[in-house]
């Protein structure tokens, strides 16, 4: 292993993320007080208690786990795409190191940067909310499993694009819809029983949830089936980044 | 000479079906400096980028000291050094934090040292705290040059390293690839200004839509293909070439005042004992001569027009 290409790597990209720590930190903490001032307050005043867990308490596991999810898709996908595009990439192709150092510099950044992220989301929210962990171990495994799955998301994401729109297209129109229409503000339970059905064929139903039920013990679907869909997901990813290093994919002429 | 880049059959379509290399044999032999020459799209930039792993070969194999590109890139990878023609340079980081960065990236221990020396050889010191942005395009290809240099590479590839960089600032590279070839880098590199292969090559290589048409030592290929010129002033201007004169094939020049005579040096015999004493039976006399040697310029633009 040539741990300080990897170490380099990693590096650069959290300078990049120290460079532009307004865009990076602070305005993903000021869009989250939002959500708490418009459905926390607006909307908790209305629904006072999910399962037996105040509403602002409930959004916050969904909350962060948005934040989680488009933040390591768009700094990962970022992350790769930006060296592609101004031709720097030259560098990473001809260094003496091996594809899993190059997903393990630049992945290892991104979920690192999105990890750091949701415990100051965590914490904000703390401003807010009384906050309660049940399974704080959980928690964490949760946090890092989805933050290294989609950076790993994001990497390819930011190999497949050609253009910047392509690498905005999937945060926009996949990510963001499915992690509302996927129980981040409302339970599934208290969906009409078709879209209950339906919203289970959404796999970011099973992260939150799992998420949800580290904090408070109550969850939309088993724990386990949770971790499994996580751990599916992990895989495939993986299975994709193998490929696109294989076949050199949009890297190798 | 060993030779430590070894190329054989090396050949590349790209996607578009394009074929960028047919078949390719070459040697580099170790601590030499070779110039690859060839017009726009002949190839040079797809054979370096092969070499240093950035594109995928066709056909054919590479090796460097010994070691396969493709299987064992690891080693092959770690003594190359690598200028690429188009200026990527990222712009938030600072001189020493890119340079640094590509050190790392293979795999080197951090050598404040190493990169310092660099930086200043390539008058880059007073501006190591400075973002790359704010460089101008020869600036940034120093730079370019001292990541490459980061790591010691122990041969390194220039594509075009003077591209674009002022008469003064190309001496100073050339001083900087002479002193590197003295310590025992091998050095190959593409460029369009003939005089830089005529004065910095031991070795030429030119390569024309894909075909390497041929390689060479600078000074055997000079002596080899070099025409010689003799020149010689008349003392009486001359309407035409006198017909006895036919044979050499003569040509006026000067507005008459000047007959030119051309030769090849590779011949048993040039022909001019016979020229002076048919001159002298046509009473054809002259007040002066001199002659001049063919430039690499003038081979290679011979070479690549008669084709392979
Ligand atoms: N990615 C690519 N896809 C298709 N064709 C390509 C690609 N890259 C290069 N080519 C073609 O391959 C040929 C050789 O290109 P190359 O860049 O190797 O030439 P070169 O000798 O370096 O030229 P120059 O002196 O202009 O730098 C050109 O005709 C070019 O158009
Ligand atoms: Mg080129």
């Amino acid at each position: 292993m040539n741990w300080r290409a990897v170490q380099a790597i990693y590096a650069f990209e959290m300078a990049r993320t120290g460079r532009t720590l307004l865009q990076s930190i602070i305005s993903p903490v000021i869009s989250t007080s939002l959500y708490f001032v418009v459905f926390g307050a607006a909307i908790g005043a209305r629904i006072t208690e999910i399962d037996g867990v105040s509403y602002g308490a409930f959004i916050v596991p969904g909350l962060i786990m948005m934040m989680l999810l488009t933040q390591s898709t768009a700094n990962a996908s970022f992350g790769i795409y930006f060296p592609k595009f101004v031709g720097t990439i030259y560098e990473i192709l001809s260094a003496p190191i091996s594809y899993i150092e190059i997903v393990l510099g630049y992945v290892g950044a991104a979920a690192t940067k999105s990890i750091i992220l949701g415990l100051i989301i965590l914490a904000t929210a703390g401003f807010f909310v009384p906050l309660h962990v049940e399974h704080p171990v959980w928690m964490l495994a949760f946090l890092v499993l989805t933050a290294v799955t989609f950076s790993l998301f994001g990497f390819i994401i930011g190999i497949w694009a050609d253009g910047f729109e392509k690498l905005q297209v999937i945060p926009l129109l996949v990510i963001t819809p499915l992690t509302f229409l996927g129980g981040s503000f409302y339970s599934i339970s208290v969906l009409p029983p078709v879209w209950q059905t339906v919203s289970l064929f959404n796999p970011l139903v099973y992260l939150i949830s799992g998420f949800r039920w580290s904090f408070y013990g109550i969850s939309d679907v088993g724990v386990g089936i949770s971790l499994g869909a996580t751990l599916l997901f992990l895989a495939l990813c993986l299975a994709i980044v193998w490929w696109i290093f294989r076949t050199g994919y949009r890297l190798k002429a | 000479m060993p030779s430590i880049i070894s190329v054989s059959n090396l050949s590349k379509t790209y996607a578009s079906g394009f074929q960028a290399l047919k078949p390719i044999n070459l040697e580099i032999r170790q601590g030499e400096i070779f110039a690859l020459l060839g017009p726009n799209g002949a190839g040079k930039t797809t054979l370096i980028s092969i070499i240093c792993g950035i594109v995928s070969p066709s056909t054919g194999a590479v090796t460097v000291d010994g070691r396969d590109i493709v299987r064992d890139y690891r080693a092959a990878r770690s003594m190359i050094g690598l200028v690429p023609q188009e200026l990527h340079t990222d712009s938030f980081e600072s001189v020493w934090a890119t340079v640094s960065f590509s050190r790392g990236l293979w795999g080197r221990p951090a050598s404040p040292g190493h990169i310092g020396k660099v930086l200043k050889a390539l008058s880059l010191w007073d501006k190591k705290d400075n973002k790359i942005m704010t460089l101008s395009g020869g600036m940034k290809r120093r730079v370019m040059i001292a990541k490459a240099l980061a790591h010691e590479p122990q041969i390194l590839f220039l594509d075009e390293p003077t591209a674009g960089v002022d008469v003064e600032l190309r001496k100073d590279m050339w001083g900087v690839v002479r002193s590197l070839r003295k310590s025992g880098v091998t050095i190959i590199l593409t460029t369009h200004y003939i005089e830089e292969a005529e004065e910095m090559a031991d070795r030429i290589g030119i390569i024309n839509k894909g075909e390497l048409i041929l390689v060479e030592d600078k000074a055997e290929l000079m002596r080899k293909l070099g025409k010689k010129q003799l020149t010689l002033h008349l003392a009486a201007k001359l309407e035409t070439v006198p017909p006895n004169l036919a044979a050499h094939r003569l040509t006026l020049a000067g507005g008459g005042s000047e007959l030119i005579y051309t030769y090849d040096t590779r011949g048993e015999r040039t022909g001019i004992t016979a020229l002076l004493s048919d001159l002298n039976k046509a009473g054809v006399r002259f007040r002066d001569l001199h002659t001049t040697q063919s430039s690499l310029e003038d081979i290679f633009v011979d070479l690549v027009r008669r084709g392979p």
